[in-house]
């Protein structure tokens, strides 16, 4: 009777013990990283050279042509 | 540095569906690909509202938080862009997407999913700039030829406005203050405040 009482003493305590071991389930997503082919600037191109202003100048005439009212009354 | 956006101005849309063409047209999309849609509200019925819908180049895009190969990258402007070579075409970026603006071109006997297809601001993929793989696979690179999107630039009621966020922004401000009216879908109140208006008077008092 003692013996089987310690083995189920035994074994409880193994199982509590046990408890502590386990490790923490949830995932911790991370940010990925590209990894595909790199790409250049929109400037890095035969047509504007690297020049980033030449390009942003273009850019910013067509941006603003959107804006009819200013076309209209030409000012 | 620009921060390149769409803004489609409900007020103004047409349902032309010039913007899908244009679209179509310049980057010779596959067919069955709609990079860009006309969505319209209470089709046939007075009041109804269109706008011009495609990928809205999203400051925190979920399309690149969900792919499982890490194809899609921003460009300093802000455009969002994928490199089809990696693609897999698994459709999570689909499923991601509030806008539905992956699309997927089905192909062989199967129906089988190709590589994902999206609006890219008209601004190519990663291979050298004008090069015929850049065409055939991502279509025309017009924002390297200092040109803005086919869409936005050919749209007859200019509805549909692309560019540097910042000009656009004040180019829609400023129509809708002529106006008057029409920004209520973009949450203009919420960002502005709604214009003053005087209590009615009441009757019998002295004004």
């Amino acid at each position: 009777m003692k013996r089987a009482l310690a083995v189920a003493t035994a074994v409880a305590l193994a199982g509590v013990a046990a408890g502590c071991g386990e490790k923490p389930t949830v995932t911790v997503y991370k940010q990925g990283q590209y990894q595909g082919k790199p790409d250049k600037q929109p400037w890095d191109n035969d047509r504007f050279k690297g020049d980033k202003d030449a390009w942003e100048k273009a850019v910013k005439a067509r941006n603003l042509g959107q804006n009819e009212y200013v076309r209209v009354s030409g000012s | 540095m620009a921060r390149m956006k769409f803004l489609a101005d409900a007020e103004r849309c047409i349902e032309c569906n010039g913007c899908v063409t244009a679209c179509k047209n310049e980057n010779e999309v596959p067919w069955g690909v709609n990079r860009r849609r006309v969505v319209t509200l209470n089709d046939g019925l007075p009041g109804e509202k269109s706008i011009s819908v495609a990928c809205m180049h999203c400051s925190d895009a979920p399309c690149m938080a969900v792919c499982p190969v890490d194809c899609f990258y921003k460009t300093s402007e802000g455009v969002v862009l994928h490199d089809k070579d990696l693609c897999i075409g698994c459709g999570y970026c689909f499923y991601a997407c509030p806008f539905g603006a992956p699309q997927f071109p089905q192909d062989g006997a199967f129906g089988l999913r190709g590589k994902m297809d999206k609006c890219t601001f008209c601004a190519g993929g990663p291979e050298p700039d004008f090069s015929a793989a850049e065409f055939r696979k991502y279509g025309r690179n017009r924002l390297a030829e200092g040109k803005l999107p086919a869409c936005a630039e050919q749209c007859a009621t200019k509805a549909l406005l692309g560019g540097d966020a910042d000009v656009i922004a004040d180019i829609y401000r400023d129509r809708v203050l002529k106006r008057g009216k029409g920004s209520e879908i973009w949450g203009w109140g919420t960002a502005y405040g709604k214009p003053e208006r005087k209590p009615a008077a009441q009757p019998g008092a002295k004004s």
